[in-house]
């Protein structure tokens, strides 16, 4: 079966590090950064890329719309 | 297969949509508004309404929604909304209205306004934010306040005896003839985002082929009012607003036709 991989891509100075993509990603890919935004925020970004599979969830229940989802058969 | 690789558009699968400005929104951290939005905006684009659609903007945090949704928009007063909304669709009928409001504006100051779009079946698409408080003003008690919930005017939680009971407004809009199909859904999960869409679409055909008013109430955080982490307000949303909030249609069917659940 052809393996499913994932990317997400997070517009930085846009997130609010909320973390409802953190709950609602299914694979725990995405984690709160350490790091904050020019806002002061800790953005969310891909803590474990490998698991991504691309389902976008983390993209559907963001409320600010900061997250692209891609995905490829590799 | 490196990100860098995959990181194509042709890869694409979310995105932001066109009908979403490139501004970034002034709602706190986890606000259910930027869901409800960006489900609007992505209906807007893939159903072809960018040009013919008017939004009626409430009082309330959601006051800003020009700056966020490419379309044409029109504010009314406090709860007046359905109001300004029926004068566009008499006079426009071949445009998409919708009037997109909180529960402090359509339950409390609006109600009469609501009720009487409602039972007159004014062709358009009413959203209501339901986050069971006033979440602009500072958290304060609103109708759909639920029993023993904690707000800046009821700290000891709400007590029935004083402050009456809270308003399941969206069952009693399904009890007006002139609406078509009214439904509560929720935006806390993909799931339950997913499930909004497809239910807002419905409720945008059913507006477009003039069968009556479409009423979709999304059971919604307001996790700065409720002195919560936004993921700490949509587990609190799941277990104490949802079961008295039910998910799901209370209504199906075309202006004047009651349907048996009724």
């Amino acid at each position: 079966m052809a393996k499913v991989q994932g990317a997400v891509v997070v517009n930085i100075e846009e997130c609010k590090g909320c973390g409802l993509c953190v709950v609602a990603c299914p694979h725990d890919v995405l984690q709160l950064n350490k790091e904050v935004n020019s806002k002061g925020y800790h953005y969310s970004y891909m803590a474990n890329p490998n698991a991504c599979v691309g389902c976008a969830h983390c993209g559907v229940v963001c409320p600010d719309t900061c997250i692209t989802v891609y995905r490829a058969k590799v | 297969m490196e990100l860098k690789d995959l990181i194509k558009p042709e890869n694409l699968v979310y995105g932001k949509t066109k009908i979403l400005e490139d501004e970034p929104m002034h709602y706190c951290p986890g606000c259910s508004h930027g869901v409800v939005h960006k489900l609007l905006a992505e209906l807007i684009g893939e159903m072809g309404l960018q040009e013919k659609t008017i939004g009626i903007a409430p009082v309330g945090c959601a006051v800003f929604a020009y700056k966020y949704l490419d379309i044409d928009w029109q504010e009314a007063a406090h709860g007046r909304a359905p109001a300004v909304a029926t004068a566009l669709i008499r006079l426009k009928p071949d445009n998409f209205v919708f009037t997109y409001q909180g529960d402090g504006d359509l339950a409390s100051i609006g109600a009469a306004e609501i009720m009487h779009a409602c039972n007159r079946g004014e062709n358009i698409l009413v959203i209501f934010i339901n986050n069971g408080i006033y979440g602009m003003t500072g958290g304060q008690m609103a109708p759909t306040t639920i029993e023993g919930m904690v707000t800046s005017t009821t700290p000891g939680g709400r007590n029935v005896d004083l402050n009456g009971y809270p308003m399941k407004i969206t069952n009693l809009i399904a009890q007006l003839p002139g609406t078509s199909y009214v439904t509560r859904q929720a935006v806390h999960t993909a799931s339950a985002a997913r499930k909004c869409k497809r239910s807002i679409k419905k409720a945008i055909e059913n507006v477009l082929d003039k069968k009556g008013t479409s009423f979709v109430e999304v059971v919604s955080t307001c996790n700065s009012g409720w002195k919560m982490t936004p993921v700490g307000a949509n587990t609190w949303m799941e277990d104490n607003m949802i079961p008295y909030y039910p998910l799901g249609d209370l209504k199906d069917s075309v202006k004047g036709e009651n349907s048996s659940e009724n």
